[in-house]
C-alpha cells in the first residue's frame, strides 16, 4: 500500500498523464484534416477542387500534345448508366477542349447523382483545368431518362514533359438522400 | 494495519489482488497462455504451408489465422508480458513497497482477459473472425470486413485502454515512489527503457484507439475517413496505423533492451558499459520512432521528397540501436563470461536482433522495398526482431528472475537444452524465409508456388520444433516451482547487482515497506 505522504504527487502525475493521453486521442484525429492539407499544399493524391478555372487564355502550346484519359466508375449501389463519350483526347496545352459523359437512369424514381473526379498521376492535378464540369453540380434524372453532361477542361501550358498522359477519373455517387449513402458504406 | 497481513485466501487474492506481485504473477501467465493460443495458430499457418497446394483449412480461415496470430502475440503475449515484469520488477528495483496505482493496476490487469474472449469469440460469429492481417488496412477492415469486426473494434479499445493504465501506474510509481538516494541516473536500466516505453504507449496507444473509432463510425455511422467514395482516403488509414504501429514495435522491443541490460553484466561480471550512453539511445530511438512511420508505406505512392526523408530517417535509428549492441559486447569484453540459461538467450538476443536490424536497414531503403513490400522477407525481418528480441529476452528474462520469484532455482541442464531448441528451431523457421521472400514469395497467402515448396517445409519443421520447445519451457517453469532446488541465497547470481537482489528468496510478500537507502 501506498503511504499517505505520496497520494498528492502520484496524483498530480496521474492527472498530468492523462490530459496527455486525451491530447493525443485529439491528435489522432487532427491527423485527418493534417493530411488533406499536407496533401494540398504537395499537390499530391489526384484531390482536384470542383470550382471552375478562370485564368484560361487564348495561348496555345501546338507542338506539343497531352493525352488525357477518361474513366467513369460508379459507386457501390449506384445504379445509373455512366461513361465517356470519348475514351481519350489528344490535346493541345493550353486550348479548350469539349466533351460528354453519358448518364441514364435505369430506377423506377427520380435520382440525384454526384460525381467526384481524381486525376492520375497525382501530381498532374494542378495541370488539370476544368472550365466547366457537370462534377460542379448535382445531377438530376427523372425515372428511365438520360443525358450528355458536359465537360471543358484546358491542360495547363506549364506542363511538365514528364506527364505525357493524363487520366482523369470520374466516380459517380448517389446523393437521392444522404440515408442512403449511410447504409452503403 | 492492513499493509502487514498476508495475502487473502482462494479466489479473491486474485479477483481483488492489489499486490504488484500477484498482478505481476497473474500477467505473466495470462501472456504465457495467450502466447500458446497465438503460438496454435501460427502451427496451423505452418501446417498448412508445409506443402504447395490447400490441404488442411480453407484459405478465408487461413488469413483468419494470420490475423489473429499477428493480433494475439502481440496484444495478448508480449505486451502484457513485459507489463507482468514490470509489475514485478520495478517496485523491487526502485525499492518501492508496490505500485503507485494498486486498485488501477488490478482493473488494467483484469481488462485483458475481458479483451482477449472478445476478441476470439470472434472466431464463432458469423463471417468469422477478422481476416483483413493485424495491420486492418481499411477499406478491407471497413467496406469488406466481417460483422465481427465491430467486436474486434473494442477489444482493440479495451486492451490499449488497459496498456494506457499500465503505463500511468508505472510512470507514477517510477516519478513518485523511488528510495532516498534513487536519482534517476541510478536507476537501473530496465527501469528506464519501461519509463521510454511507458512515454510511447501513452503517445501512441490513443492514435490507435483513433484509429479503431474512426473504422467504427465508417462502419456503422456513415462517415467516410477512410473511403474514397465518399471523400476519404483509405491511404490515410495507413498513416495513423503506422504512426501508432511504428512506436508499437519498440513498445515491444524497448523492455526487452532492458531485461538484457540487467542480465549481460551479471553474467560478465562487469558493470553494463556505457549506462549513460544507453539511457540517451533509448531516448532517441523512442523519439525516432515517431518520425519514420511511412517506411512501411514505400508503395503507397508518396512522393520522392517523402521517400527519400522516411528512408534517411529510418536508417538513422540504427545509430542508437547500435550504440545499445557495442555497449552490450563491449560490457561482455574481457568479463569473467559464464553462460547460464539467461545468458544464453541473451547472447542469442543481441544476435539474432542484429540480423532483424540488418534486414530492416534493407527494408529502409526505398527502392529496394518496392521489390520487398508484402513478401516472406519482411516476415523473417520482423519475426528476427519480435521473436529474437522480445520472446528470447522475455525467456532470459523469466530463467532470470524466477529463483527470486518463486525462491527455486530451474534446472540448467533443462533450461539450456530449451535453449538449443529453440535457437535451432527458430532459425530454421525464419531463416529460410528470408530466402523464398527474396525470390518472391509473398506473405498471408495458404498457397504457394512450387519452387518455394522446400524451403518452406523447413520453415515448418522448424516451427513445429519452436512450438515444442515452448511446451518444453512450461514443463520446465513447473518443474521448478513444483521441484525445483531451494534458493534461498538472496543474490542468487554471483554477479548480480540491483536493489531486487537484497531482499530474501522467494521475495516476501511485502517488499520495502520501509524504503532502503540507495548510496
Amino acid at each position: 500500500m501506498t503511504e499517505q505522504k505520496h497520494s498528492k504527487p502520484i496524483k498530480k502525475t496521474t492527472r498530468t498523464l492523462l490530459v496527455l493521453v486525451a491530447a493525443m486521442f485529439g491528435f489522432g484525429f487532427l491527423l485527418v484534416p493534417l493530411y488533406d492539407v499536407i496533401c494540398d499544399l504537395a499537390g499530391i493524391n489526384g484531390k482536384v477542387k470542383l470550382v471552375a478555372y478562370e485564368d484560361h487564355t487564348e495561348e496555345v502550346v501546338t507542338d506539343r500534345t497531352v493525352n488525357i484519359q477518361f474513366i467513369s466508375i460508379n459507386n457501390d449501389g449506384m445504379p445509373w448508366g455512366f461513361k465517356p463519350n470519348h475514351a481519350s483526347i489528344k490535346a493541345h496545352p493550353g486550348q479548350a477542349y469539349d466533351t460528354t459523359f453519358h448518364a441514364s437512369n435505369p430506377a423506377n424514381y427520380k435520382m440525384t447523382a454526384q460525381a467526384i473526379p481524381s486525376i492520375s498521376p497525382g501530381y498532374a492535378a494542378r495541370y488539370f483545368h476544368k472550365i466547366e464540369c457537370f462534377c460542379f453540380n448535382q445531377q438530376e434524372l427523372e425515372a428511365g431518362a438520360s443525358e450528355d453532361m458536359g465537360l471543358r477542361f484546358v491542360v495547363d501550358k506549364d506542363i511538365p514533359e514528364g506527364i505525357p498522359t493524363i487520366t482523369v477519373t470520374y466516380t459517380l455517387f448517389d446523393v437521392t438522400d444522404n440515408q442512403k449513402i449511410a447504409s452503403t458504406n | 494495519m492492513s499493509e502487514h497481513h498476508g495475502p487473502a485466501k482462494g479466489i479473491k487474492r486474485w479477483l481483488f489482488a492489489t499486490n504488484h506481485k500477484d498482478i505481476g504473477t497473474m500477467y505473466l501467465w495470462f501472456s504465457f497462455a495467450m502466447f500458446f493460443v497465438g503460438g496454435s495458430f501460427a502451427m496451423v499457418i505452418r501446417a498448412e504451408l508445409f506443402q504447395p497446394g490447400l490441404q488442411l483449412v480453407d484459405p478465408q480461415f487461413f488469413n483468419q489465422m494470420t490475423t489473429m496470430h499477428g493480433l494475439v502475440m502481440v496484444f495478448g503475449a508480449v505486451m502484457p508480458a513485459f507489463v507482468g515484469l514490470a509489475n514485478w520488477l520495478i517496485p523491487m528495483m526502485i525499492g518501492a513497497p508496490d505500485m503507485a496505482l494498486p486498485r488501477m493496476n488490478n482493473l488494467s490487469f483484469w481488462l485483458l482477459p475481458v479483451a482477449v474472449t472478445m476478441l476470439i469469440s470472434t472466431f464463432f460469429m458469423e463471417g468469422g473472425a477478422p481476416a483483413f492481417g493485424w495491420t486492418f488496412y481499411a477499406p478491407l477492415s471497413t467496406t469488406y470486413a466481417p460483422p465481427s469486426t465491430t467486436f474486434f473494434i473494442f477489444g482493440i479499445h479495451i486492451l490499449g485502454a488497459s496498456s494506457i493504465m499500465g503505463s500511468i501506474n508505472i510512470l507514477a510509481t517510477v516519478m513518485n515512489l523511488r528510495a532516498p538516494g534513487m536519482t534517476y541516473m541510478k536507476l537501473p536500466l530496465f527501469v528506464w527503457t519501461w519509463i521510454i516505453t511507458a512515454f510511447l504507449l501513452i503517445a501512441a496507444m490513443p492514435v490507435l484507439a483513433g484509429a479503431v473509432t474512426m473504422m467504427l463510425m465508417d462502419i456503422h455511422f456513415g462517415t467516410s475517413f477512410f473511403s474514397a467514395a465518399g471523400g476519404g482516403d483509405p491511404v490515410l488509414f495507413q498513416h495513423i496505423f503506422w504512426f501508432f504501429g511504428h512506436p508499437e514495435v519498440y513498445i515491444i522491443i524497448l523492455p526487452a533492451f532492458g531485461v538484457i541490460s540487467e542480465i549481460i553484466p551479471t553474467f560478465s561480471r562487469k558493470p553494463l558499459f556505457g549506462y549513460t550512453s544507453m539511457v540517451y539511445a533509448t531516448a532517441s530511438i523512442a523519439f525516432l520512432s515517431f518520425i519514420v512511420w511511412a517506411h512501411h508505406m514505400h508503395t503507397s505512392g508518396m512522393p520522392l521528397a517523402g521517400e527519400l526523408y522516411f528512408m534517411y530517417a529510418t536508417m538513422l535509428i540504427a545509430v542508437p540501436t547500435g550504440v545499445k549492441v557495442f555497449n552490450w559486447i563491449a560490457t561482455m569484453f574481457g568479463g569473467a563470461l559464464t553462460f547460464e540459461t539467461p545468458m544464453l538467450f541473451s547472447i542469442a538476443t543481441v544476435f539474432l536482433f542484429s540480423m532483424g536490424g540488418l534486414t530492416g536497414l534493407m527494408l529502409a531503403i526505398a527502392p529496394i522495398d518496392f521489390a520487398y513490400q508484402e513478401s516472406y522477407f519482411v516476415v523473417a525481418h520482423f519475426h528476427y526482431t519480435m521473436v529474437a528480441g522480445a520472446i528470447f529476452s522475455m525467456t532470459a528474462g523469466i530463467y532470470y528472475w524466477m529463483p527470486k520469484w518463486t525462491g527455486k532455482m530451474y534446472n540448467e541442464t533443462l533450461g539450456k537444452a530449451h535453449f538449443w531448441i529453440a535457437f535451432v528451431g527458430f532459425n530454421l523457421t525464419f531463416f529460410p524465409q528470408h530466402f523464398v521472400g527474396l525470390a518472391g514469395m509473398p506473405r498471408r497467402i495458404p498457397d504457394y508456388a512450387l519452387q518455394f515448396a522446400d524451403f518452406n517445409m523447413i520453415s515448418s519443421m522448424g516451427a513445429f520444433i519452436y512450438g515444442g520447445a515452448q511446451l518444453f519451457f512450461l514443463f520446465i517453469i513447473l518443474h521448478t516451482i513444483v521441484k525445483g532446488k531451494k534458493n534461498t541465497d538472496e543474490k542468487t547470481w554471483e554477479g548480480a547487482h540491483g536493489l531486487e537482489w537484497t531482499i530474501p528468496s522467494p521475495a516476501p510478500f511485502h517488499t520495502f515497506t520501509t524504503p532502503p537507502t540507495v548510496k
